[in-house]
Formats: C-alpha cells, structure tokens, sequence
C-alpha cells in the first residue's frame, strides 16, 4: 500500500482559550478548513474517523459529529486509544479505501480543557492516591528517572528537545506559545514532579484539526493541489500501566515503528524531519531510541548538540510541537508533516522530501507512526 | 506520615482480603492456583493465563526500587504540609509490584534504581497501608 493514499487536504482551529467553542464546533471548522484546502465538497465525503476529545467522553460521537455536518458516511465512528488514535485512525482509512469500504475520508480532533470540561484530566489514580500518587506527569516521571539513573541522562539533554521545539514554536504564527526558552531559562524552571519540571510539560489547549485522506489515484482525478504520499503507518501497544510495564525505558514505539518503515521501505536515515509527541520531554528522547535513530540508552547524547533545531540533521517538531504550538493530541503533528512536504511549513526544511510523525497515548500505553513523502 | 484525612483506598469484596491482612501486619499478594504467576493489584482473572482460581500469599516484605518521583506540588490538601515527597514504584522479591512511599531518608530523593528496601506497615487512620524503608 506504500504510497497509494494521500493526505489531500488539512485544516484546523486557532490554537489556546477558545472560550465557548464546543468540541462539535471545533470540528466542524477544522473539517470545513480541510475541505477547502484539498479543494472537495463535503458530499463527496464518506468516511468520518474521529478521536473521541480527551476533555470529555460522549456515547456516539461520530454521529453528534455526522449530524452537525450533514453527513451519513459509509463507515468510520469513534476511536480510542488515546493520542495515537489519530494517526491509528489515518491509517484505517487508508485500509478502508484500499478495501473499497469508501471513496474519501476525513479524520478529526477537537478537546476543549483549557475552558470546557477537563473530566479527562482529573488527577485521581483510584487507591494509590492514599500514597500521594497523582497526575499524568508523575507516570512520565516515573519513566524519565528511570531512564536518567540507568542511562546516565541528562535535565540539559531533555532541556535540548524544549529548547528545540519552543525555539520552533516561536516563530510559527499559529502557535499557543510563542515565547523561546533558553537552556539557561530551563534549568530555572519550577520542579512539578522531580525530574520533571513546568517546562519539560506540554500545553493544556483548546482546538480543533483535520486531515482528508483519498486515494493517490483520486487526488488526481480531482486534480488535487499538492497531495502528500502515505509511505507507511504502523501501531503498537504497551498496555500495561507504568508501575506494572516490565521494562520502563522501552515502549511498542518500537514494534509501531518497525512497521511503518518496513511498509515505506525506508530506515531512520532516511528521515528528513520528524513531528514525533512531546507531550513530555522525555517523549520523543525516547521514541528516537525506539524508532532506531540511535541505541536505547543514547537518545541523550543523540539530541545534545543542536541536532533537532532547523539546520541540524534531524529538526523535531517544526511548528513547536505539544510543548510550543499546541497541547492537543496529536493530529497537529501531523498537519506539520504535510506542511514541511508540501514545502509550505513555517520552518521549512530546505529540500525535505520525507517526514515521520509519531502519535502516542496514555502514558506510552498505545503508538502509532506515520511516514509521509512528496 | 500519620495524618487521617489522606484519600481513603475503597474497600471493596475484591481488595478486602488485601487490607484486612494488613490490618493484622501482613502484605499479601495474589498467585494464580493454576500457574503460580504472582501479581498485584486484586484481580479476579490471572493475566497470565486467565485462571480464575487465586489466592492471597504473605509478601516476605524484602523488595526493591524500580523508580521513584518527587512531588514538589499537592494534587491534594492532604498532601501541601508533607511536600516534597517521594513516591516510588516497588517491587517485591516474589515479583509483585506495588505504588508506595520509602521513608526514612534525609531527602526524599536519596534513591537509586534497583536499590533493596524493606516492608514497613504503618496506620494510617482506618487504614494500614505497606510503605518501605531502605533495607
């Protein structure tokens, strides 16, 4: 299937407080946004994937979502493995396609928590609470201590990864945060739970994104403007919680990136600029290690060194990421990956032809990866 | 740590055995009847090989760290006086993993992966619940 589906068309939201927008709304702009930009009509859509928003969980939200839009899709509905569910989602519909299920395909996410519900976000980890046990970024730090002690890691080597991606956030217009953080700036920073400090998190926002998926064959009887080639996708599945995971330091990044790249037919060298989730720093350290773009144990040393700035070897997040752009989970990254293909990006990687984007979910539970090219 | 107004655990027909043995000053955990795996949190299946046949097993209270997190704010009020804190996964010699606190250091950060600390019950007030001390 390498290369048979593309990302016609992307759209989203503004990015921050969006006092009053309803999820359902914040779709509905997103998908009108990525209609436009692939150039169709609505009617000509017949799959609808959408990630259920982690602010609030609603019994049949697809079909909220299908009403609100005039839509009866052939297939899709809600998916649910967090924030790798978009990229899971993307490659569903590419499946779907390929397997004459439907014609063209939209996939969806909005979150309201920065003024909506944050239900999602509630901080309780049942009976371990009686332990002081709280919050998603004490699993997070659980697994960069983990990592620092074993490996020998380093708070300047994480700091390398917020650097890098606050830098890029900060001149991307769209961007929730746009103010760049020095690493000096960074040792500084508030410890919320040691090793991790206020700025190693990512951004709590409103917003909404969208992406069209067709077929290549499609895209060009529609005479679609720039589509951008699906090389390969692939998933993985940690599952077990962070006190129980056998290994703390390795997640099924690995096993979802294997996939992808054997799909594509490429290795990490042959990467030219990665979205990889920063919900936390320690995050795409260790996807970098997993996906193989160094040993495990070395993603410290390997981000040191202005590698993943614009200009390095290998720019991250090149629209700021969760950390700088915006906090919602996940299809932004990709929406980047089309913009730096499309040769259009804010920070454009001068000659890019292939990008990997990662989507993750809970804390490292669930992965999915997505390698887009020209 | 002897306050009583930390989030109580819920005491339900699943997890009584595990508190009531330690009320009387033992850690239990659950071993699978048919294929000896050892676990915890109380479950109902053995995710080894979905036996539903378990039963509960005296910990020897000889464990160690696999990671541990300091907290320097309170998700909450019970916890603002006691912060900075450390929480800490622990595992114990028979396999079994647990969330827990280790208490007894000059800082609360004064841990290293894989390091052997032992079991210490403390009350905590309807409660009592397994924290750990360095071994």
């Amino acid at each position: 299937m390498r290369g048979k589906a593309v990302i016609a068309g992307v759209g989203h939201t503004a990015f921050g407080k969006l006092e009053g927008r309803s999820t359902i709304s914040l779709n509905a702009q997103a998908i009108g946004r990525a209609l436009a930009d692939a150039g169709i009509d609505k009617d000509q859509v017949d799959g609808l994937f959408v990630k259920a928003p982690t602010s609030r969980f609603e019994m049949m939200y697809a079909q909220k979502l299908a009403e609100a839009l005039g839509m009866m899709p052939r297939i899709g509905g809600v998916w649910d493995h967090g924030g790798a569910s978009n990229i899971s989602m993307i490659s569903y519909a590419a499946m779907a396609i390929e397997a004459g299920q439907c014609e063209v395909a939209v996939v969806c996410l909005a979150d309201n928590p920065a003024t909506g519900s944050r239900h999602a976000y509630e901080k309780s980890w049942g009976d371990d609470d009686v332990f002081g046990w709280f919050g998603t970024p004490a699993g997070y730090a659980m697994i960069a201590q983990r990592h620092m002690a074993q490996f020998g890691t380093t708070r300047d080597q994480l700091g390398a990864i917020v650097t890098a991606c606050r830098g890029h956030g900060a001149t991307n217009p769209n961007a929730q945060l746009r103010k760049p953080l020095t690493l000096e700036q960074y040792r500084q920073s508030r410890l919320i739970v040691a090793p991790l400090t206020r700025d190693d998190c990512c951004l709590v926002s409103d917003g909404g994104a969208a992406v069209v998926v067709m077929s290549a064959q499609r895209a060009r009887q529609l005479q679609v403007d720039k589509p951008v080639f699906i090389l390969g996708f692939g998933q993985g599945q940690t599952s077990w919680e962070v006190v129980q995971r056998p290994v703390l330091t390795e997640t099924a990044a690995a096993v979802s990136a294997q996939t992808a790249f054997r799909m594509a037919g490429l290795a990490p060298k042959d990467i030219d600029v990665a979205q990889l989730y920063d919900c936390f720093s320690i995050v795409p350290l260790i996807t970098l290690e997993d996906y193989g773009f160094c040993k495990k144990g070395q993603g410290g040393a390997f981000v040191a060194g202005g590698r993943l700035e614009i200009g390095g070897e290998l720019p991250l997040n090149t629209a700021g990421g969760l950390l700088s752009e915006t906090g919602m989970p996940g299809l932004q990254m990709v929406i980047e990956g089309v913009r730096q293909m499309r040769g259009e990006a804010v920070n454009q990687v001068t000659g890019a032809r292939t990008c990997v984007v990662s989507n993750q979910g809970g804390i490292m539970h669930t992965h999915s990866t997505l390698i887009l090219g020209q | 740590m002897s306050d009583i107004d930390l989030p109580p655990p819920v005491r339900t027909d699943l997890t009584a055995p595990y508190w009531d043995r330690l009320q009387e000053g033992v850690l239990t955990y659950q071993r699978c009847r048919q294929c000896g795996h050892a676990w915890l949190p109380a479950r109902t299946e053995c995710p080894a090989c979905l036996h539903d046949q378990v039963d509960w097993v005296p910990a020897s209270g000889r464990a160690h760290v696999v990671s541990w997190v300091v907290f320097h704010m309170a998700y909450h009020k019970a916890f603002e006086r006691r912060l900075p804190y450390n929480v800490a996964i622990i595992e114990l010699e028979e396999g079994p993993r647990l969330i827990s606190n280790v208490l007894g250091l000059d800082d609360p950060n004064g841990l290293q992966i894989d390091q052997p600390v032992l079991l210490r019950i403390e009350r905590e007030g309807d409660f009592a619940l397994p924290r750990f001390v360095p071994a």
